[in-house]
């Protein structure tokens, strides 16, 4: 997969799910999972003489999204007719935007090995997407069977200039975007669920060209539904090309499918010029007109996008660039730190929250703002943690506690006893007492093995059910094994 | 003869309000009417459900709950105008069997005002043509000369009110196609402004040019079905917002003061019946003798303007048209081995000669490397055609002209020159693609056939045009004149 | 000269989906023909710097609230289909990502 010789030169045209309860052009709701056909109506049908009439919200969040990458919203912007036929397709036509779409330019920002780079944007659309095919009991091999229920959901089409130049770009790119879309709330853009999709455009050029607007014949991977495919595609893709371009060979212009089981890309339909979409402005639908004034008020409602939020947590806050990267992956959860960190002590709420906290989360899938943990209970357990009140161990059965059924710390470590043991009499006596059920240990703590203590003090957090303050039983310990 | 034919929607009313007769009789007699005169004007009759429909407007009535004026008249709807439940065909093979699961906004608007729908009218295939003989299920006859076409694409409406079957029906006007067969059969037809009547459910030919309008006996009838379907609409996009008047309350007999322009290019000898242009010349000395003054306009595109009407309709078509696809709905070929046989058979087989070439046509003009030179030159073109007539409208209030070239051809004549049937929408096309109204009103018989005035207004100038056209019936007989009976 | 080919004709009804006998394809070719040279006549118009019209009313297209609606029940949605495999339509296998 080396393609020693060649730049790699990657666009991206990206299909997100807009955040809408209903379709683009009609009022069927968008919803996932149901019944093939349970969500259509003569509109998403195309049953003769139904007609478009476009989302206000769908509007709106593509608005928001170009302003979010400081692109240009256009104020007047034209719906136009792609025509091909496909059965997931049922007006023969797609409406999408062609000449004059919606957003022109913007750029997303993106990090590589540390070093951040600004990806510039050819555009955004918006356009609906299409039907798909289905897999039931009654399906013979020969045929297929349409479910429609997704036509018709709103997408923006998301289209980079070719600048992006490896797999690592190319999903940096996509995870810069998914977070912008999300901050902005245009989309949840889960790539499971379809709710973003990519088309790889790519190319190669020999190196030394760079910053040439040459470019080789590219390709195009269609229909990537997931990070790793993006990923996948773009080697196999990559390496493809070389291997064609090194055999002197040529490459030719081409649709392909990247089949994540070989991590291979196979040729789906060589682009021909007859591949003639004639596009026109949809008769049914007027011009899309914006005026300024709505668009500097949707510029006014933006939140502080991730990029920038991560930089003020790291400068502000203190925080590792990793930490500030994890807090900031959604808006909730920035949110959630900051209201905690004002009410206590940063660090460690910053610690707390992307160790155990998104743990936690990880194993209920959910999300911080589905649970009943409050930012001020994160801050005071961390307070009461940090102040040797409650042992870490402890802290954590309360966190579980307050993610479940919230309330307050102090009460909770209180009414369940968790209050962390400091008593130097009791301390000392369970460190006696496990120094005498271990008396080897003493012995290799003589020889040298300083590794014993963390043994030794597991030991006495036992006898202690975890309560213990563990600097004093450190502390302890020594004592007694030095003298 | 068995049947006679009905009178006009406010003769109708007068006689239910007066006890009469029933809406159930009307219905009986406007059923019978069109069996026995089997002109072909009705594609289809749905006598059961009228007839229940018909039972419940005389109980309404009976219970002082009239609806509306029209609660209880039997009307015909064109067969691309969708009912909720009835069979919606266009007259095509490709729609054999579907059966609307909605009502568009006209149809519903016409059952909450009590009409009862008596049927699907006849028409040109998906609306393509100007006689009527493009129906894939046989022509329609002129009810003046059954061996005439009744015009189109709205023949059968057309055919349906000359005919005494019912007092008003609906049909849809891309390029002419209810004001021409209305003159062709001597009856009163309107073209609203473009978005006056909600698109929503009629299937579309040419969506930047579709108007659904009514055809009646007199512009009065003809007024009170465009209140009642016109109007803003949440499920069309180009429905225009504005309130709809009401026309009948304008119509006051008074043109004086009226300044009528008569376009220069549409009163030249050439391509026209003399016979014809004569009567419409004598229409408008009769409004100048009412008090209308008149002035001679310029439309200096009007040549351009078939050719600009048939890229414009032929390119949106070929787009609207690839929904029949035999997926969903309607007539799937029997018979295919793969997908692109299945699309390939279904559509061969379903559409007809005429509608597969304009498929072709539409097509071609919007293919890549024949965009410019066709279809955004014609959508230039259609710049200059708009500016033309709002350049007229500027110095008068509404334009007079001749509907058609021809009265009413023989069937066949013509089917076999594309061309030359295209022409018959000379006069027709220019306010469509303006998005104006216009009227045709019945002005005269040449060689013992109607022949119509055509009434042109700005976008939004229904009142004064339906006032115009109402005003010259008044002082005119020539509506009221009936077909010879045939036998 | 002619304006249309039969050979472009052949493309368009491809692009339509439309099969074309061998006489119908050439009857189309001479027709098509014809109503081009006729709709040629626009070439002669000036019209440097016209705007194109594409619609007949310069409004901006009106906007919905996003509230959803159940649409059609699916036995409604389901009834005109010319062949339906539960509750989806059925066709002739499509090849992924191919046209068909």
């Amino acid at each position: 997969m080396s393609a020693t010789g060649y730049e790699t030169v990657i666009g991206l045209e990206v299909h997100v799910h807009l955040k809408t309860e209903s379709k683009l052009f009609c009022r069927c709701p968008v919803r996932y999972g149901e019944e093939p056909n349970h969500q259509v109506c003569p509109v998403c049908l195309a049953l003769p003489g139904a007609l478009p009439v476009v989302n206000a919200h769908a509007v709106e969040l593509a608005v928001r999204m170009g302003l979010a990458v400081g692109g240009t919203v256009n104020p007047r912007s034209v719906f136009a007719r792609k025509n091909y036929f496909y059965p997931d397709l049922p007006k023969g036509y797609q409406i999408s935007q062609f000449e004059d779409p919606l957003v022109t330019g913007g750029e997303v920002e993106i990090e590589v090995d540390g070093g951040a780079r600004r990806v510039r944007l050819t555009r955004i659309h918006m356009e609906e997407d299409a039907g798909k095919s289905v897999h039931g009991d009654w399906e013979r091999g020969n045929e297929s069977h349409m479910d429609l229920n997704r036509a018709g959901t709103p997408l923006i089409e998301v289209v980079s200039e070719p600048e992006l130049r490896s797999a690592a770009e190319a999903t940096a790119f996509l995870r810069a975007l998914r977070g912008i879309l999300r901050y902005v709330g245009a989309s949840d853009a889960d790539m499971e669920k379809g709710q973003m999709r990519c088309d790889v455009n790519l190319s190669l050029r020999p190196s030394g060209r760079e910053g040439s607007d040459a470019y080789g014949t590219r390709t195009e991977t269609k229909n990537l539904n997931s990070f790793r495919s993006v990923e996948g595609a773009v080697r196999a893709e990559t390496a493809r090309q070389a291997e064609v371009l090194d055999d002197g060979g040529e490459v030719v212009q081409a649709t392909m499918l990247f089949d994540p089981g070989t991590g291979r890309t196979h040729l789906m339909r060589v682009k021909e010029n007859s591949d003639d979409y004639r596009y026109f402005p949809d008769p049914d639908l007027i011009p899309l007109q914006i005026e300024p004034v709505r668009i500097e008020e949707a510029r006014g409602t933006l939140p502080e996008l991730p990029e920038r939020k991560r930089r003020r947590f790291q400068e502000e806050h203190g925080l590792s660039e990793s930490d500030a990267r994890t807090l900031t992956e959604s808006l909730a959860l920035a949110d959630f730190f900051e209201a905690a960190a004002s009410r206590g002590p940063v660090r460690s709420v910053a610690n707390w929250l992307v160790r155990d906290v998104l743990a936690l989360l990880k194993g209920r899938k959910g999300e911080i703002e589905q649970t009943a943990l409050r930012p001020e209970a994160l801050a005071a357990l961390v307070a009461l943690v940090d102040a040797g009140r409650v042992t870490a161990s402890s802290a954590r059965e309360v966190l579980r506690e307050l993610l479940e059924r919230g309330g307050d710390p102090e009460v909770l470590v209180r009414e369940r006893g968790l209050e962390a043991v400091s008593d130097g009499g009791l301390l000392e006596a369970a460190a006696d007492e496990v120094l005498a059920a271990n008396p080897e240990m003493a012995e290799r703590y003589r020889g040298g093995d300083g590794k014993v203590v963390n043994f030794l003090m597991g030991q006495v957090m036992k006898r202690t059910q975890g309560k213990a303050d563990p600097g004093a039983v450190r502390e302890i310990l020594i004592r007694r094994l030095e003298g | 003869m068995a049947t006679t034919p009905l009178g006009t929607v406010s003769e109708l009313r007068s006689a239910l309000d007066a006890g009469e007769t029933t809406s159930v009789a009307l219905l009986e007699q406007s059923l019978a009417r069109a069996v026995e005169l089997d002109l072909h004007a009705m594609l289809q009759l749905r006598a059961d459900a009228a007839r229940a429909e018909a039972r419940a407007a005389d109980e309404r009535r009976a219970a002082g709950d009239v609806r509306s004026p029209l609660d209880g008249i039997p009307i015909a709807l064109k067969d691309n105008i969708s009912q909720d439940g009835e069979p919606c065909g266009c007259a095509s093979r490709i729609l054999e069997g579907y059966v609307s699961p909605y009502d568009a906004t006209a149809s519903a608007r016409l059952r909450e005002a009590g009409a009862v729908v008596i049927g699907r009218t006849n028409m040109d295939e998906f609306a393509m043509g100007s006689s009527t003989e493009h129906s894939a299920y046989g022509p329609t006859r002129n009810p003046w000369d059954r061996e005439r076409a009744p015009g189109g694409s709205s023949g059968g409406s057309a055919a349906a009110v000359a005919a005494g079957i019912v007092p008003l029906a609906f049909g849809s006007d891309t390029g002419g196609s209810i004001r021409q067969p209305a003159a062709l059969c001597g009856v009163v037809g309107v073209k609203p402004s473009y978005g006056r009547v909600s698109r929503y459910g009629l299937v579309a030919f040419a969506s930047s040019l579709d108007q659904i309008g009514p055809l009646a006996r007199t512009s009065a009838d003809a007024a009170l079905g465009l209140e009642v379907v016109a109007g803003p609409d949440p499920r069309d996009s180009t429905a225009l917002p504005d309130p709809v008047p009401r026309y009948r309350d304008g119509l006051d007999g008074d043109v004086s003061g009226l300044v009528i322009g008569l376009p220069r290019e549409y009163f030249v000898e050439e391509g026209v019946d003399p016979g014809a242009l004569a009567c419409v010349r004598a229409a408008v000395a009769e409004l100048e003798a009412a008090g209308a003054k008149t002035r001679e306009v310029s439309l200096p595109h009007t040549q351009f303007a078939i050719a600009t009407y048939y890229l414009v309709a032929n390119a949106e078509a070929s787009s609207n048209l690839s929904r029949f696809d035999g997926v969903r709905y309607g007539r799937r070929a029997p018979e295919f081995a793969d997908l692109s046989e299945l699309y390939r058979r279904t559509r061969s087989e379903g559409f007809g000669a005429e509608v597969k070439r304009r498929i072709l046509l539409g097509t071609y003009v919007l293919s890549a490397g024949y965009y410019d030179a066709y279809y955004r030159k014609a959508q230039q073109v259609r710049t200059l055609i708009r500016r033309d007539l709002e350049s007229a409208f500027s110095g008068c209030d509404l334009l007079a002209t001749p509907t058609a070239p021809d009265p009413a051809f023989r069937i066949g004549e013509r089917s076999g020159d594309p061309l030359r049937m295209y022409l018959s929408d000379v006069y027709t096309v220019s306010a469509s693609l303006a998005g104006a109204a216009g009227v045709s009103t019945p002005c005269g018989f040449a060689g013992g056939l109607p022949v119509g005035l055509q009434l042109l207004a700005p976008p939004l100038g229904e009142a004064v045009m339906l006032r115009a056209a109402d005003a010259y019936e008044r002082r005119t007989e020539w509506h009221a004149r009936r077909p010879p009976e045939v036998s | 000269m002619s304006r249309i080919t039969r050979v472009e004709v052949e493309r368009m009804a491809g692009l339509a989906r439309l099969s074309l006998a061998d006489e119908e394809a050439e009857r189309l070719t001479g027709e098509l023909d014809t109503i081009l040279d006729y709709v040629d006549a626009l070439a002669r118009v000036d019209t440097v710097g016209v705007e194109p019209t594409a619609h007949p009313m310069p409004l901006a297209t009106p906007l919905r609230q996003d509230r959803a609606e159940p649409g059609l029940a699916p036995d409604a949605a389901l009834r005109n289909a010319p062949d339906a495999a539960g509750t989806t339509f059925r066709v002739p296998k499509v090849i992924e990502g191919g046209e068909a």
